[in-house]
């Protein structure tokens, strides 16, 4: 899997960030003290425009939360998140929602809603509570619906799709946002090697700024521009995936040996894994 | 060789033919609620044709066009059909038509298929209001009015203590909701229980265990304002939101992400169905299976939108109702059933057949 060409491209862009996070923490569960934890704490993050930024680290230590905290969906607990320069938090949640879109890991579409009722519900923030079902509506759907090669579906029920097929329709809704900044949660998960790379060829293409959870090491390294590693409750090394995913770090935060190996055909790095005991000399 | 025969030819998901099912699962939002209009205006007028003293259709005709169109009919059938029967037929319309609507918010805001409208403590609260009155003589002064006081009072209370416990433990988030109105709903019925029965009459019980079944015996043109008001307000703010509730029914999260304040929202359809269904408890007791069951009908009907559902659950709940008093009126003539007793009785085994004729999905949920 190639890059695909951007203009300009992300590290020559003088424009502000995109996205930034300052001295972020984040707590699950309510405040510390109060049943909650703090799971990330001052993490900053620089997020140009049109790149796809990989968030890695090992379960629990934080990935989904801080994307719910990036999206505004769940407040910070202390510092801040900018969007374009202007904090997320002045912004009403409509506005929020026109700038930045987020799909969820678990979440699932609704057995009984249409394709395109799903769909529908990325329309929320561009209309009035009261209306929809418009010929617009429909045409911004199929739009969306079109971008991951679902537009076909777009009358059948979800409950005929497969599962790689519900992950697409709930990308398809966050397409259907029409925001410049995707925040995807574990896009892959549950879905099958060919599925997986697919869709991260699908999200690839789609000329938005996004940031994707990924738990699979080698396929962050070939879809993401840059990667951030978080461990121990922040961010332990960030920049392009090569030369951050190295056996030292992965190592450090996964607690696994990796060896780095150049694929014979594409020439692209991939990592091979061994747990720490097998990797021992005996 | 092995004797395993080689697996079917695997058609690629997205190849596969849409299956017939998707074509016949929807019918159109408005042909349903013309077919569901019509059918309410016929079935309202041949209902009140029904009761201890049967009317033949030409007298009720005959007392309405006098009434609507001037000029004077028999005063023996107009005081039996103007007097009694049409308020009783147009508060089952509006009762039906308020437990349906409120059923669909509370499964929404709750995130539940089995939620129904007195799920929010409400009908247990409005119970010790109703009991209160019934067994201590509360509101005495208030006359034929004190009943309905009572269980209005009884209702917003308990509505007040659910929303509030709710809220300062962290929010009305559908788990939090669904335990504190049950549990408190317990309590309620306990308290209510133990006032019949510390009672010295032993007509109590029955008065109580009667008004807590449901009944529009009561009905009367002067009782039809506020049920009214509170099915039209809260009706039309839902209708007005519905894009909100769709985004709600999807999940918390996710509705955050689509910029859906969802505590605002969460808190606006808390109050406006604990107000919508005190004031139908108040007027009606309790009715239990319409707010339970009809939103799924409509589902079934028309899909899980709620622009679709709300009106639809609406008709098809005062058409229910409609049809639910006349039963109660003649099952056991000249006494009347409580209208939990006909409910359950037809409505369980209809909609279980409704059910088995097709899956039926609720949110993620399935059977």
């Amino acid at each position: 899997m190639t890059h695909g060409a951007r203009f300009p491209a992300p590290q020559d862009d003088p424009r502000t960030p995109h996205l930034e996070a300052r001295g972020l923490a984040c707590d699950v569960g309510g405040r510390p003290g109060r049943g909650g934890r703090r799971v990330l704490d001052g993490v900053d993050l620089t997020v140009r425009h049109g790149e796809m930024i990989g968030i890695i680290g090992p379960n629990g230590t934080g990935k989904s939360t801080l994307l719910r905290v990036l999206a505004g969906v769940r407040p910070a607990a202390a510092g801040e998140v900018l969007v374009d320069g202007t904090p997320l938090r002045e912004r009403s949640g409509r506005s929020r929602a026109r700038e930045i879109a987020m799909v969820g890991q678990e979440e699932q579409p609704q057995a009984d809603l249409l394709v395109g009722e799903v769909v529908a519900l990325g329309r929320t923030p561009h209309r009035p509570p009261w209306a929809g079902g418009d010929a617009a509506e429909r045409d911004a759907v199929l739009t969306a619906l079109a971008a991951v090669d679902m537009d076909e579906a777009v009358d059948r029920s979800v409950e005929q799709l497969s599962g790689g097929e519900r992950r697409r329709v709930l990308l398809a809704r966050g397409l259907a946002q029409e925001a410049p900044l995707l925040v995807l949660d574990e896009p892959t998960n549950h879905l099958d090697v060919r599925h997986q790379l697919s869709l991260m060829r699908m999200i690839r293409r789609l000329e938005r700024t996004v940031v994707v959870a990924i738990h699979d090491l080698n396929l962050a390294m070939a879809v993401c521009d840059r990667v951030v590693v978080l461990h121990d409750g922040g961010v332990h090394a960030a920049g392009e995936p090569e030369s951050v995913l190295t056996p030292e770090t992965v190592r450090e935060v996964f607690g696994v040996e990796a060896v780095p190996v150049t694929h014979p055909r594409t020439g692209h790095t991939h990592l091979l894994f061994t747990t720490h005991e097998a990797g021992e000399p005996s | 060789m092995s004797a395993v025969a080689d697996p079917p030819a695997r058609v690629p998901p997205d190849r596969r033919p849409p299956a017939r099912r998707a074509a016949v699962r929807r019918l159109r939002t408005p042909a349903v609620l013309t077919v569901l209009a019509v059918l309410l205006v016929v079935s309202a007028v041949v209902s009140i044709g029904f009761g201890a003293e049967p009317l033949a259709p030409r007298i009720v005709l005959d007392v309405l066009e006098h009434r609507l169109f001037g000029g004077a009919a028999d005063p023996t059938y107009d005081a039996i059909v103007w007097d009694i029967r049409v308020p009783r037929t147009i508060l089952a319309v509006v009762v039906g038509a308020g437990l349906a609507i409120a059923g669909a918010g509370i499964q929404t805001l709750v995130r539940n298929p089995l939620a129904d409208p007195y799920l929010l403590g409400v009908s247990s609260g409005a119970s010790v209001g109703a009991t209160a009155v019934i067994t201590l003589g509360l509101f005495a002064g208030a006359g034929l009015w004190a009943l309905s006081l009572g269980a209005l009072a009884g209702a917003l209370g308990a509505a007040l203590l659910v929303f509030g416990i709710a809220l300062a433990q962290g929010g009305l988030t559908p788990l939090r909701l669904v335990l504190t109105g049950t549990v408190l709903s317990s309590a309620f019925s306990a308290f209510a229980s133990f006032l019949v029965f510390r009672s010295a009459d032993p007509q109590a019980a029955q008065s109580v265990l009667f008004w807590l079944l449901g009944s529009l015996s009561g009905a009367a043109w002067d009782q039809l304002l506020l049920p009214l008001l509170a099915v039209l307000i809260v009706g039309g703010v839902l209708f007005a939101g519905c894009g909100w509730l769709d985004a709600l029914a999807a999940g918390p999260d996710t509705a955050a992400s689509l910029g859906v304040p969802v505590r605002l929202v969460r808190n606006v359809l808390f109050v406006l169905l604990a107000a919508l269904v005190g004031a139908l408890v108040a007027v009606a007791g309790g009715i239990g299976f319409v707010g339970l069951v009809l939103p799924h009908i409509a589902r079934l009907l028309v899909g899980a939108r709620h622009r679709a559902v709300l009106p639809v659950a609406a008709l098809a709940g005062a058409l229910f109702l409609v049809w639910v008093d006349v039963a109660a009126r003649v099952m056991v003539r000249p006494t009347e059933v409580p209208l939990s007793v006909v409910t359950g009785l037809i409505g369980a085994p209809v909609f279980l057949l409704l059910l088995g004729r097709r899956t039926y999905r609720f949110g993620g949920a399935s059977s």
